[in-house]
Order: C-alpha cells, then structure tokens, then sequence
C-alpha cells in the first residue's frame, strides 16, 4: 500500500521510544489516541495513518488497552521485546506519579466550583479531540480493498449500534466485524 | 503461615494475603479486557467496594474520574485504585496484575501476525476491521462528550476542538487550555 509524502522514518534507539512515548503520554489528557496519532503519523512519521489504523484494529481485539497494544507492536516493530518495554515503559511510569499526585490533591480541592469547572471544560476538548482524530483517520479508508460505500456503510453501523442501539461492545466486534472481515475476504480474493 | 495475615506497612494495613487476593484477580480481569481495562470496571468494583469493603462508592467514582483528567492513558485509573486500596504495593500488584497478562498475548499475538501478514486471513481481518475501529473511535468521542451537550457553552468547546483538530496542527495541549479556562469561567 503506497501512500504519497516523504518516505517514513524510524526511532533510533528504545531510549528515544521510552522518551517520545513519555512526552506523548503527557499530554494526552483524558485519553492518549489523539496525541498518539498526532506525534506518531503526524510528527515522528513513524506509521502511516493506514498502519496506524491497523494496529488499532489489531490492538482493539485483543485484551487490554488499544492504545497500549498499539505502543507495545510499535516498539516491538522497531526493537523487538525491548522496545515494546522501552514504549510502554514511557507510556505508563512517569504518567503514572503524575496521576497519584494529582489523586492525593483531588481529595483537597474536589468541591472548590473552579476545579469542577475546569475539569468539565477539559472533559469537553477531550470528547472532541477523539472524534477530530477519528474523522482524520477516515482519509486512510480510501485506499481500503472494500472500497467507501461498503467501508462507509460499516462505520455507520459501528456508530448507530454502539450509541444508538447499545449493543455490547462485544456483538459489534464479533458480529459485525465478522461480516466486515468476510465481505473483505470475499473482495481481496476476487 | 500466619504472617500472610499480618497488616503491611506500605499496603494501608492490608496483608499479604489481601494482596495476592487483589494480584490474582487483577490477572484475571487483564485477560477478559477486550475493549480496553474500562470495560472491566464493573466487576473491580464488584470486587473492591462490593465484596471486600476496601473502598467506598465514592472513592471508586473519584478515582476513575481523577484518571480521566489527568494526562496519561486512561487505564491508570487502576493505578489509582491500586493507590486507595494498598498504598504503594497496591498500585504495583494492580498494574502489574492488569498489564502482564494482555501485553504478553498482545506480544506474541502480534508477531504471530506480522509473520503471516500476506496471508489473505489476515489482510481480510485488518481491511473488513478498519471501518469498525473508526466507527468504534467516533461512538467512544460521542459518549464522551455526552455530558458536555447538556450546556451551551461546552457544547461549543466540543464542536470547536473538533474544527481546530481536524483541520490545523495545532497541538491539542492549547485546545485543553482553553477548555479549562473556559470551565474555570463557568461557561462550559
């Protein structure tokens, strides 16, 4: 799958992972996908938003976090064992004091208005940062082998099921995505 | 084997045998995380607050809430719990026990792919799955900001992140400024 721009570039060494991880971490708040996508397709280049999408979806079958999964086969990709030790090393340890910190704090300021407030308002960005991600991401569907209509038809499916309908995230998964995994084999083999 | 029972100091009293109890069942919540760790809080809250009585309702809610707006991955909110149950062991057995499991299944799951990666079994289940993981990612930002759409303000804060997002590269770090300041102000 060729895609246009320069050609991607790779981390030097898994000190760089941990650091790029770490840094990445830190500034996703309520939620690392966002900034992920941004410092590794966008930034970095290490991953093309079609790969990006890949190991998303690898990452959202399997137990655990998605975007830890997805940490874990980047570094792997690049350092083998340690670097996806080195990328979830830096995803998790240094984020991690922060937010015991900020835990001891919470108990002290919880009531004040001006907390809750700024809270709230952060809560607002994080919801639109996903979603800004999401539809970014949908460029990477043009060069998918089931063509728009049919990829199209399936997002929307996801989306209606899941908010609409309340369909446990498990059926979606493997109900729907065993029809979208057939109707893909059935157009890659054609 | 009675000093399984004796209160740790740095495990807010509770003892060896509370740890491992909490380590155990850790492990076994990281296997059935599909979906993110998230999908698991009902059962650890079953767990801690229901059967054990280690926390209170409201520190259960405070804990996944203070996670969630904190920088960093949303699945430190088990940290935080590890934190309220047993102090410093606690955040180490509760981490430990949530990752070791899914990253180990994740790691040779993936290189078992990546071996086989022209395989049409695979590039059937990477094509058919991408518009599900967009449909999932888009669901996962309106539930989100579900409660945002019931004021004015925040409502905009969203609409607004989305513009600026998808169309410059800004970084988002000055759209969770704004959004704070906003918050602070009383708008959202």
């Amino acid at each position: 799958m060729v895609e246009p721009g320069p050609p991607l570039a790779r981390p030097a060494s898994p000190a760089e992972l941990f650091k790029v991880f770490t840094l990445l971490a830190l500034q996703g708040f309520g939620g690392v996908l966002a900034v992920a996508q941004r410092e590794l397709v966008e930034r970095q280049r290490w991953l093309t938003q079609a790969q990006f999408v890949e190991m998303l979806s690898v990452g959202q079958v399997l137990p655990g976090p998605n975007v830890m999964n997805l940490s874990l086969m980047l570094g792997d990709r690049f350092f083998g064992w340690r670097g996806a030790f080195a990328a979830l090393a830096g995803m998790t340890l240094v984020p991690l004091v922060v937010v015991i910190a900020l835990a001891a704090l919470y108990t002290q300021f919880a009531a004040v208005p001006m907390v809750a407030g700024a809270l709230r308002g952060m809560g607002a960005v994080s919801a639109g940062l996903i979603i800004a991600t999401a539809l970014k991401l949908m460029g990477s569907l043009k060069t998918n082998a089931m063509g728009r209509w049919l990829c199209g038809g399936f997002t929307l499916l996801t989306v209606v099921g899941i908010t609409v309908l309340h369909v446990p995230l498990v059926w979606i998964v493997l109900g729907l995505g065993s029809i979208a995994v057939t109707a893909a084999w059935w157009r890659l083999s054609r | 084997m009675n000093w399984l029972l004796t209160p740790l100091a740095w495990a807010n009293g509770l003892s060896a045998q509370d740890l491992l109890g909490l380590f155990g069942h850790f492990l076994l919540l990281s296997m059935l995380a599909i979906g993110g760790a998230i999908t698991t809080t009902p059962d650890m809250h079953r767990y801690i607050v229901k059967e054990q009585g280690w926390i209170t309702d409201a520190q259960f809610t405070a804990s996944v809430a203070i996670a969630q707006a904190a920088p960093g991955p949303n699945l430190l909110f088990v940290a935080v719990l590890g934190w309220n149950v047993a102090g410093p062991l606690g955040v180490l057995v509760t981490m430990l026990g949530i990752m070791l499991p899914s990253t180990t299944l994740a790691l040779h799951a993936t290189r078992w792919g990546e071996a086989r990666r022209d395989a049409l079994g695979v590039r059937a289940f990477t094509t058919g799955m991408a518009p599900l993981t967009l449909g999932l990612l888009l669901s996962t930002g309106w539930v989100l900001s579900e409660p945002s759409r019931h004021s004015v303000g925040a409502t905009l804060l969203v609409a607004l992140t989305v513009l600026v997002m998808w169309r410059t590269r800004l970084s988002p770090l000055w759209m969770v400024g704004l959004g704070a300041i906003v918050g602070m102000l009383g708008f959202a």
